[in-house]
């Protein structure tokens, strides 16, 4: 486990991004983004769909550099990133093993792996292609890599979309799991509001695009008391607050 | 440490079971090949038994030629000088046709640039570059071999341009995500997308290889099958030609069968387990 305190939180500073679309329109996808998150926390980037969350999740994690703006990722530690995208992206033509072990840097490259494949309950499919695996076990094995790598801040965009509600709400619960082994600055992506409050410790809230920061929502509540009835007050809760947002 | 060892004992142990699965089933097919070339053998006795003539000897003269060819040593001489040529030009070719092809692929500009040069190159005759490499640099082997090469580089490049355009932006992002070295990213990420656009490249490239050495041979050097089969050709012994072709198409069945498609299973086994 990494000490906690060393790091400086992810600040965020977008105050434009625009897309050029194929009939030569702009569309301003960001404008004035700015939040924080601090070290060891959990939050999510709530807002509709389209409003600009996976362009942010691009931005911070340096695969999309046209913007201005500037932001500041958590620096000590393994000075890593992760991520979990929409979709799994793992290597078709490589074991589930193989391709956790390839995000891994040279020092952990042989790490033992045997506690988080379990946690995770992929113990039995490390030997396994991809294409061997259903969504939501793909899903667990690029949640594996992300947290293999013991990043400094691990980002998700919408890990538990396209699936039945009872197999997504199984893979909270393992997130859970494996974010309590190891608690890593976390910032995910997602436009359901239940599944924010059951997973985040802060909800930054953001306007249809151009994506802005509505207002923040703490969750005080701790995690394991947040059962059905316990979510159903924290909904209504969030809808005082924010009355038409999401 | 033991959990890596673990899984790779398990897939190698895979491997195993598949191929001896895979053997039961290819035997079917292997079967009715083999019943079928012997009976164009047949057909090729009979209709050489009905209209004898020396342009048409029989199988058992051309057999025995065979024989002969090889017990002097002639045989095996000349197979070896044709087969190295056959390597070394697909060696060339498959090289930098890739490099050339995978660069034109991802760089849009010098595509659109580059892309006359490769029509015209696609559009000319082999014997034309064969004998302008002759005339160039002479009658050597380095001039054979290039010219050979020429004439696959172009469909090479055009093969793994397609391969390079059509890789897939996610997994590279993800290699940027996670910082995989240029090594890696070369070796897991890159090549597995190239490789059925390489394998097609170089089944096509092979069949096309050979043939042209023939005739590289035949013009300008003094061994190899295509110089033997010129040679015959100036005595009219029809009985020789047929024995080094048919030598020859041997030995490319054989290298297809047990070197190029134990290769392709090996490097596709990620996708047929889906199957
Ligand atoms: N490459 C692009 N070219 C043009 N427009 C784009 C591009 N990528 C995104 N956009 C536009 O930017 C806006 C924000 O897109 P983004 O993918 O960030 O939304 P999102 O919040 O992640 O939505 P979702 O919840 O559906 O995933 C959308 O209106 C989209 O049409
Ligand atoms: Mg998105």
């Amino acid at each position: 486990m990494q000490p906690a305190g060393v790091a400086a939180p992810l600040k965020v500073d977008i105050s434009e991004k625009t897309f050029r679309s194929a009939e030569g329109v702009t569309i301003v996808a960001l404008r004035g983004l700015s939040f924080e998150v601090r070290q060891g926390e959990f939050a999510c980037l709530l807002g509709p769909s389209g409003c600009g969350k996976t362009t942010t999740l691009r931005i911070l994690l340096g695969l999309d550099r046209q913007f201005s703006g500037s932001y500041q990722l958590p620096e000590g530690g393994s000075n890593r990133v992760a991520a979990v995208f929409q979709e799994p992206v793992l290597l078709p033509w490589r074991t589930v093993e193989q391709n956790v072990r390839l995000a891994l840097s040279a020092r952990l490259r042989h790490k033992d792996l045997d506690r988080l494949f379990e946690i995770l309950g992929l113990s039995s499919m490390r030997s396994l292609y991809p294409s061997e695996l259903s969504l939501g076990l793909a899903r667990r094995a690029a949640l594996a890599r992300a947290f293999a790598t013991e990043p400094a801040i691990l980002f998700l965009d919408e890990p538990f979309t396209s699936l039945d509600e009872r197999t997504a709400d199984r893979l909270r619960r393992l997130l859970m799991a494996v974010w309590a082994a190891r608690p890593t600055t976390a910032l995910m992506v997602t436009h359901n509001l239940r599944e924010a409050l059951l997973l985040a410790d802060r909800i930054i809230v953001l306007s249809p695009r151009p994506a802005q920061v509505l207002g923040i929502f703490e969750v005080g509540l701790s995690r394991h008391l947040r059962d059905a009835p316990a979510l159903d007050n924290l909904v209504s809760d969030f809808h005082k607050t924010f009355a038409d947002a999401v | 440490m033991m959990a890596k060892h673990g899984s790779e004992k398990r897939d190698r142990a895979g491997l195993r079971t598949w191929s001896a699965s895979h053997s039961v089933r290819s035997a079917l097919p292997a079967a009715t090949s083999l019943a079928s070339l012997l009976g164009l053998g047949l057909l090729w006795g009979m209709v050489a038994g009905m209209w004898p003539s020396r342009a048409l000897p029989p199988p058992l003269e051309v057999w025995r030629v065979l024989l002969k060819e090889a017990a002097s040593g002639d045989l095996v001489y000349h197979l070896a000088m044709t087969l190295w040529r056959v390597a070394a030009a697909y060696a060339v070719a498959m090289i930098v046709g890739s490099v050339i092809g995978v660069l034109l692929g991802r760089h849009r500009r010098a595509d659109s640039f580059f892309n006359p040069w490769l029509v015209l190159f696609l559009n000319l005759p082999a014997l034309v570059v064969i004998v302008l490499a002759y005339i160039w640099f002479g009658l050597t082997e380095a001039a054979a071999i290039g010219a050979v090469a020429i004439n696959k580089i172009p469909n090479v490049i055009v093969t793994m341009r397609e391969g390079a355009r059509a890789l897939d932006h996610r997994y590279a992002e993800m290699a940027t995500v996670y910082r995989l070295g240029q090594l890696d990213y070369v070796r897991h990420i890159l090549m597995p997308q190239l490789q059925p656009y390489f394998a097609v490249a170089s089944r096509s490239g092979i069949a096309l290889i050979w043939k042209i050495v023939l005739v590289v041979e035949l013009l300008g050097r003094s061994n190899g099958v295509g110089f033997q089969i010129y040679l015959y050709f100036q005595i009219f012994d029809v009985a020789a030609i047929l024995a080094y072709t048919l030598a020859f198409v041997a030995i490319m069945l054989l290298i297809e069968l047990f070197l190029v498609q134990p290769l392709e299973r090996h490097a596709t086994r990620w996708r047929r387990r889906s199957a």
